[in-house]
């Protein structure tokens, strides 16, 4: 097999299987294929994974940056959009020089952000697909699978289960396509552009595969300055004038080999006469660790959960009619001080530092618990409210997916142990007290049995019960907030912890 | 001045036709028209009969009553309300009485609360496209909410714009018993409504009065010694070979309720025999049972022969929502085929062995409903009961069948229920508890079916 069809055909392989991850909200694909999240560059950077990290350096170091070509789903991507953007052209491409000044300028951008600002969700590749995947590739398949759910009820099957599909995040949405849209515009137009001049992984894999074991080379007694090979290279990284190819660009694709007519360009070792200087040392970016933060405000938009379609009931009027049923009304997010992060991020901080916004625990989340934030300084990043859904005991999802050891891996014991945050009474709201009623539901749904129910007159034992929240036992987990029957907003809600601690 | 005139020729009408009924047939069994038009069918479907109905006459009421009546409270919805507000598939409706009429249904039973208020309308909208002596209406007193007196008879004027008549063939006192023994004093006897409708009685507008009962023996005995004063023409009970001797909740077993009013040789109208449908669902291996018996009659047609055979039945009430359902009752009782001695024996065994089956005792008459904390309560406990049986309910995580249970009930349920109106969301008021006929404590079922729910999910079963 030629060494382009073989790059070719693993780059859609785990494309399409990175992809499916965004798009399996079952969590079942991620038992098998989470790892191709995890061995991403930039999260596997961010989540200390020094195994991952190490090889793919080696890897680099040895082949090039063939990370760019088959990995990273973004620059799969971008082929793709190359592709068709240049599908009627024979020769679409030039040589150009290195835009130095700018990619380096972008990377200690980057580095500085990251580690200052806590903004390396911005220019991920991985995260820029996933982002892209999530929302925009995700609604497509959940309603897809709704239909076969339609057809699957009807032939009396089981094998599809209905999903809720909603907008999570309307800015998210729009910075999401926007961004892939950017991206997609430079590949249509010229290529490798964003790989080559933004891409902050492109540019450190720039500095390893510059001096990488293998390259492309040309061999000057073969070539006849036709310079087929640089107008066929999406890189643009031949200058077939010189006879010299910038490896430090040169995303190992392997096109410019079958287009040389002469044999001339090959993908050779690249070491073999020369003196071999040693590999250089992997210039790994510390965007790891935390620096200053400041604290933040609670990400306040307000998202109303639509209800499921309710019927219009008929008002009980002076006389009560049989059937039909109740409006019920959307829950609305509570304003909370303090931000809720999920269990196995630690800390809001820890969390802030490690996530690049890829969404995948978005994508994976059961719950409807997890939505991406708006607040400036967690843009893009995941957080935690109960409108929909709550942090259900039985689900570590989230946590088993993050590459980028933003959620760290926890059991469901670790989690029934782990205060996220902690509940809060509102009394105003409470339903005993404002429709004189027996309720009790958020003490009755309460996992770690945090509520007990206390009377409302402290005079008359008998009097309607109100609950009463141990916060040394409660772990944040949203059931009490998520199944309270008060309306728009619920009388009992959680506040986030900034710092988790264990029970 | 006008509408009297017309209700006197009625009378007239009415006493030539007891005269007639009274000579051609005493009692029993007979068909309503010596039409006999079958349609055929060669497709192994039996045809649906017209004109070999069996009917029922109790002298001195002229009426020849088909044994299968039509209930209304099941009528087939609209999935939004129309432009007047109507929840219901008017033109679904009419189809169905045209053909119910067609085939000699003639025995409509409505109430003014069925259908979130909206039965006696469609009802009426579709019974006055026929001439009105072709068929009798029944409709009920349903003030549970308000017994005030002037309520109640505003109550009774509508029920008759509604239905577009001014005479009610059988008029019931909706639902005694069923919240006590406050129901019959308070809604009719402390406010005077029983001498009112008695008199309405009197005045010809009311042709037969009687009531609809659920609730305990001490009351129904109670309600049933009034028949020496106000003289109950009829009375609606739930019979059905489940309830024959294991009624659940507070009901009474109808062998008891048969019994006693048999002895005053009053009619009686049947509710429930199919126990909401419960009856026509049934576990696999009572379905066998019944169908090794008779491949080719539906499970539902048992139930119905049941319910018909005692012979102080008036008619039997089926709240039909399918043009199928009609027409395999049509089949039922085109005509009646009373069961055996033997064949009953074997519907009795049947309901023991269904005791098994630890199904919530809901007919889904939507009673409960709305729940003002928009639980789809029916919804919930039918999803239960198909789970039930359908074997699909565990014992625990090391059932043969878990995972597929497992998945069935969870999958099934979110199916059938959206989450915002599942159990989860019951704060155990209780509002629902006191319109149940079937005196279910549903919170408590809810609850219980909830806290299953949450084993499955969190797989701690």
């Amino acid at each position: 097999m030629p060494i382009k069809r073989l790059r070719q055909t693993l780059a859609a392989v785990c494309a399409v299987l990175v992809t499916l991850l965004f798009l399996d909200f079952t969590g079942t694909v991620h038992l098998w294929l989470g790892w191709l999240a995890k061995i991403q560059f930039l999260p596997a950077l961010l989540a200390l994974n020094a195994g991952v990290a190490i090889v793919l350096v080696l890897l680099t170091l040895v082949f090039g940056r063939v990370y760019c070509s088959v990995i990273c789903p973004l620059g799969v991507f971008q082929d793709l959009a190359a592709r068709l953007g240049h599908r009627k052209k024979r020769l679409p491409y030039t040589h150009s020089h290195p835009k130095n000044a700018l990619r380096y300028g972008v990377l200690a951008a980057f580095v500085v952000a990251a580690a200052v600002l806590h903004a390396a969700a911005w220019f991920d590749p991985y995260a820029i697909y996933g982002r892209a995947a999530n929302a925009v590739v995700q609604p497509l398949w959940m309603w897809g699978n709704n239909a076969l759910d339609y057809l699957a009820e009807r032939a009396g099957s089981y094998a599809f289960y209905p999903t809720e599909v909603w907008l999570r995040s309307a800015p998210v949405l729009a910075v999401s396509v926007a961004m892939i849209a950017v991206v997609a515009a430079l590949a249509w137009k010229g290529g490798r552009t964003y790989c080559n001049t933004i891409c902050p992984v492109g540019t450190v894999l720039g500095f390893l595969s510059r001096h990488s074991l293998f390259r492309i080379t040309i061999d000057t007694s073969k070539c006849n300055g036709c310079t087929l090979c640089a107008r066929n290279c999406k890189a643009s990284c031949i200058d077939a004038k010189a006879h010299t190819v910038d490896a430090s660009r040169c995303v190992a694709c392997f096109d410019c080999i079958g287009k040389c007519t002469q044999g001339a360009v090959g993908y050779r070792f690249s070491y073999a006469k020369k003196k071999p200087s040693g590999p250089s040392p992997a210039s790994r970016k510390a965007a790891e660790g935390g620096a200053g933060r400041r604290a933040f405000l609670a990400g306040s938009a307000v998202m109303l959960a639509s209800a499921a379609a309710a019927q219009a009931a008929k008002k009980a009027e002076a006389v009560k009619m049989d059937g039909g049923l109740a409006d019920i009304i959307g829950k609305k997010e509570p304003k909370r001080t303090t931000p809720i992060t999920p269990p196995g991020s630690w800390s809001a901080r820890q969390m802030q530092a490690h996530c690049t916004a890829c969404q995948l625990c978005v994508s994976v989340c059961p719950n409807q618990v997890l939505r991406p934030s708006h607040s400036l300084s967690t843009f893009m990043q995941p957080y935690v409210s109960y409108e929909r859904g709550y942090c259900r005991p039985e689900c570590t999802k989230c946590a088993e997916v993050c590459p980028a050891g933003a959620i760290r891996p926890i059991s469901r014991a670790d989690k029934s142990a782990i205060q996220i945050g902690h509940a809060v009474w509102v009394k105003d709201r409470c339903v005993p007290l404002t429709d004189g009623q027996e309720c009790g539901n958020c003490a009755r749904h309460c996992p770690t049995g945090a509520i007990s129910m206390i009377p409302s007159d402290p005079s008359d034992p008998e009097s309607l019960k109100i609950p009463a929240v141990d916060t040394e036992r409660c772990i944040g987990c949203g059931a009490c907030e998520n199944l309270c029957p008060a309306r728009p907003l619920s009388a009992i809600y959680v506040e986030g912890h900034e710092v988790h601690r264990v029970i | 001045m006008e509408e009297k005139t017309a209700r006197h020729n009625e009378m007239n009408r009415r006493d030539f036709l007891k005269i007639v009924g009274i000579s051609t047939a005493a009692a029993g069994l007979n068909a309503c028209s010596p039409r006999r038009a079958a349609e055929e069918t060669d497709n192994g479907v039996a045809g649906t009969p017209a004109g070999e109905m069996t009917c029922r006459q109790f002298p001195p009421s002229p009426d020849k009553v088909s044994i299968l009546g039509y209930g209304c409270m099941r009528w087939p919805t609209l999935p939004a309300p129309g432009g007047d507000g109507n929840v219901i598939d008017q033109e679904e409706v009419n189809r169905l009485v045209d053909y119910a009429i067609a085939h000699g249904v003639n025995y409509f039973d409505t109430a003014p609360v069925y259908v979130q208020g909206w039965s006696e309308t469609s009802t009426g909208i579709a019974l006055s496209r026929h001439p009105r002596d072709k068929y009798f209406i029944a409709t009920k007193m349903s003030n549970f909410s308000d017994p005030d007196f002037g309520e109640s008879v505003r109550m009774y004027r509508n029920s008759m714009k509604n239905l577009r008549t001014d005479y009610i063939d059988y008029y019931l006192l909706h639902s005694l018993g069923s919240q006590g023994a406050r129901s019959f004093q308070t809604r009719f006897l402390d406010n005077g409504l029983l001498d009112f409708l008695v008199k309405e009685r009197e005045a010809g507008r009311i042709r037969h009065l009687g009531w609809s009962f659920h609730g305990t023996k001490d009351e129904f005995d109670r309600i049933l010694s009034y028949h020496e004063t106000v003289h109950w023409d009829f009375i609606q009970i739930q019979l059905n070979y489940s309830d024959w001797k294991y009624a659940t909740g507070r009901n009474v077993n109808a062998d008891y309720l048969y019994a006693k009013i048999a002895e005053r040789r009053i009619p009686m109208v049947i509710m429930e025999p199919l126990l909401g449908g419960r009856l026509a669902k049934l576990p696999e291996h009572v379905f066998t049972r019944l169908k090794a018996r008779k491949p080719e009659a539906s499970v539902a047609s048992w139930a119905f022969r049941f319910a018909a055979t005692p012979p102080m039945v008036l008619t039997v009430l089926s709240g039909m929502t399918y043009m199928e359902h009609l027409q395999d009752n049509i089949r039922t009782y085109s005509p009646l085929v009373p069961l055996t001695e033997e064949e009953k024996r074997f519907l009795l065994d049947t309901a023991a062995l269904m005791r098994e089956y630890p199904t919530v005792p809901c007919n889904d008459c939507q009673y409960c409903m709305p729940c003002p904390y928009g639980i789809d309560i029916p919804g919930v406990l039918l999803h239960y009961n198909k789970c039930v049986n359908e074997g699909n309910i565990s014992q625990s995580r090391l059932d043969e069948n878990y995972a597929e249970a497992r998945r069935a009930f969870l999958v099934g349920y979110d199916r059938s229920v959206p989450k915002l109106r599942q159990a989860s969301h019951c704060i155990g008021c209780a509002q629902c508890n006191p319109h149940c006929p079937q005196s279910i404590d549903i919170p408590k079922e809810l609850q219980r079916i909830d806290r299953y729910v949450e084993q499955l999910k969190q797989d701690t079963l």
